[in-house]
């Protein structure tokens, strides 16, 4: 089992009800169905991923997440899943709101745009980073909106989220003491458990 | 067999009809003493009866959906893209049920039957029948079979809304429910275009008030006129622009309309037939005509109005899905009008709404409505996986 993944699984309760928005093939939704009994609901638009879902015997609804969640019912889910997704969205502050909307708590992972590579690409280059990790260039990625780990706590402190966990890992999907004391310079992917805040008075 | 007979075929196939004497009281709240259904069947029945996949007919669908009736039919059933051994609906894995609904023209006991009571056909004195109903004879005959739950429920546009009132009716009698290019109910359009095919068969003058088979005649021009209408809302404009013009482009050249028959060369300047899509009516809407009853037809464009399942439940769908604990799987087609992706996706929410595990699909596709009858391969290859996950589901039981 990879990692993250496994690291997503523990904040998931058994037989619990999980959207994943950008679901890809559905192994981890397979993973959390067969470990952890959920019902599962995930969404994805790339026709290739949806055919591996059924395969997988995972539900799968083919839908745009750019246009939005609100066919979905507030509290109707226990855990909203945002898998290296955050990145390739139109507007992912909306979506985040909606993810908290839909479900009391959230999982996010996205790539660390702040990880020492890519600043080191950049400011030697002078081009936008290219890896094997994130393989496109900038007029053709899927990511339009990179953002770093201090960018995303921004974004939680801005909207009121509460922040229950948050962890970095490298692109193997391994963690160590280094990465957590300088999680926005070493962690290359960055997994976050959030949670509604209290209303701002 | 014939060496003509395909490998993917269910082959030659015999229908066989099964006789009830138990009353049906239908929802109009008339009652039907005792009726016959016809169906076919295709693949085996397996020891504990699980793999049992139940097809239900669109408008002017009937029992026979796959394989041929002698080595000579040219013409396989109608859902013979999807039925077969290797195909979406492996008949290797599940054993297949499709039957003629009540009120239809092909067996089961409708319009053309003959009424014990009077010695004449039903004619229009047969009843209204509603989906309810159907899946209520379809009940009675899965008893017959000695099934106890469906593996699957299966059908397209009307067959697709016999689907739906399976899951709301009877959630227990079923594993998963498919509808395919379906609608939660009939928008003012659908109404109004059966609207007019209905009043074409009526004002036929051979309609003779429905009792135009005691007259030794049937309303030819009225159901042909029907089926015209009814066929322009199956295909899509992209289709038709297909199927009646050369390339585009060809036409745009010749400043002339989409559909025009080039063969011969020239305009009649009068009301004959000029364009490809005026003879593809026409020879549509006859050979329908010849083969199809108009009080069945009748009955059917008023199963499609009638059907709202969402009526019990102050209009709100998804409360008629609370106890629906089945599995569901819906898919769409981008070019359908009649049914569009948008009226699934209402489905789907109102599904979503009430808690239950959905997968849906929408698929590309040009041909419009009467997609769901042929093999495009992302739908073929969607619905085999998902009835692989079915059977698999079934295995894993059984084991």
């Amino acid at each position: 089992m990879r990692p993250d993944l496994e690291i997503i699984a523990k904040w998931i309760k058994p037989g619990s009800r999980v959207l994943d928005l950008g679901c890809g093939d559905g192994s981890l939704l397979h993973y959390l169905k067969t470990s952890k009994e959920v019902l599962e609901i995930g969404l994805e638009i790339d026709g290739v991923n949806i055919e591996r879902c059924i395969e997988n015997g995972v539900n799968v609804i083919e839908q745009n997440l750019d246009q939005g969640l609100s066919n979905f019912q507030s509290s109707s889910f226990d855990t909203v899943l945002l898998a290296q997704t955050l990145q390739a969205l139109s507007n992912p502050h909306e979506l985040i709101d909606d993810m908290l909307r839909i479900a009391k708590n959230g999982i996010v992972t996205f790539p660390n745009f702040g990880n020492w590579k890519s600043r080191i690409y950049l400011a030697s280059r002078g081009r936008m980073p290219v890896s094997k990790f994130m393989p496109h260039q900038w007029y053709n990625t899927p990511n339009i909106h990179f953002c770093t780990v201090k960018d995303f706590d921004a974004l939680c402190a801005e909207k009121n989220i509460k922040v229950l966990a948050r962890t970095v890992v490298d692109s193997q999907h391994q963690g160590n003491w280094a990465m957590k004391a300088w999680p926005n310079f070493l962690g290359e992917i960055a997994i976050y458990h959030i949670t509604r805040g209290k209303p701002i008075e | 067999m014939s060496n003509s007979i395909p490998a993917d075929s269910v082959g030659l196939v015999k229908p066989q009809v099964h006789h009830f004497d138990e009353p049906l009281t239908l929802r109009s709240g008339k009652v039907l003493p005792a009726f016959d259904l016809v169906m076919e069947s295709y693949g085996e029945l397996n020891a504990n009866k699980s793999n049992a996949i139940l097809i239900c007919h669109a408008l002017s669908g009937d029992h026979h959906a796959a394989g041929i009736h002698s080595v000579d039919d040219p013409k396989p059933g109608w859902w013979d893209a999807c039925i077969g051994p290797g195909k979406a609906i492996d008949t290797n894995l599940f054993f297949v049920v499709s039957l003629n609904n009540l009120g239809g023209c092909a067996g089961s006991t409708g319009p053309t039957s003959i009424n014990p009571q009077t010695k004449k056909h039903f004619g229009p004195d047969f009843p209204v029948v509603t989906v309810r109903d159907w899946a209520k004879s379809q009940l009675m005959l899965m008893g017959r079979l000695g099934i106890k739950k469906w593996a699957a429920v299966v059908g397209g546009s009307l067959g697709g809304m016999q689907v739906l009132r399976w899951a709301i009716s009877y959630p227990d009698r079923l594993r998963h429910a498919i509808c395919i290019a379906a609608a939660p109910k009939l928008s003012a359009q659908n109404i109004a275009f059966n609207e007019v095919a209905r009043h074409s068969i009526t004002s036929d003058p051979n309609f003779h008030e429905g009792r135009y088979l005691e007259q030794g005649t049937y309303p030819k021009q009225g159901l042909m006129l029907a089926r015209m209408v009814g066929h322009i809302t199956y295909l899509s404009d992209s289709a038709m622009r297909a199927k009646f013009g050369k390339t585009v482009t060809d036409f745009e050249n010749e400043g002339t309309n989409f559909g025009r028959d080039l063969r011969s060369g020239n305009l009649s300047f009068g009301f004959n037939v000029d364009f490809q899509v005026e003879s593809y009516l026409h020879y549509q809407g006859e050979r329908f005509s010849e083969n199809f009853d108009a009080n069945t037809y009748l009955l059917m464009t008023k199963a499609l109005d009638y059907f709202d399942p969402s009526v019990d439940f102050d209009g709100d769908l998804s409360k008629a899905f609370a106890n629906s604990d089945c599995k569901f799987m819906l898919m769409s087609f981008s070019t359908d009008w009649r049914f569009p992706p948008e009226r699934s996706r209402e489905i789907v929410n109102d599904l979503l709404k009430a808690g239950r595990q959905v997968t849906y699909l929408e698929i590309e596709a040009d041909a419009g409505h009467d997609a769901f009858l042929m093999p495009i391969p992302r739908y073929v290859n969607a619905f085999s996986k998902y009835l692989g996950r079915v059977h698999k589901e079934i295995s894993a039981e059984q084991a």
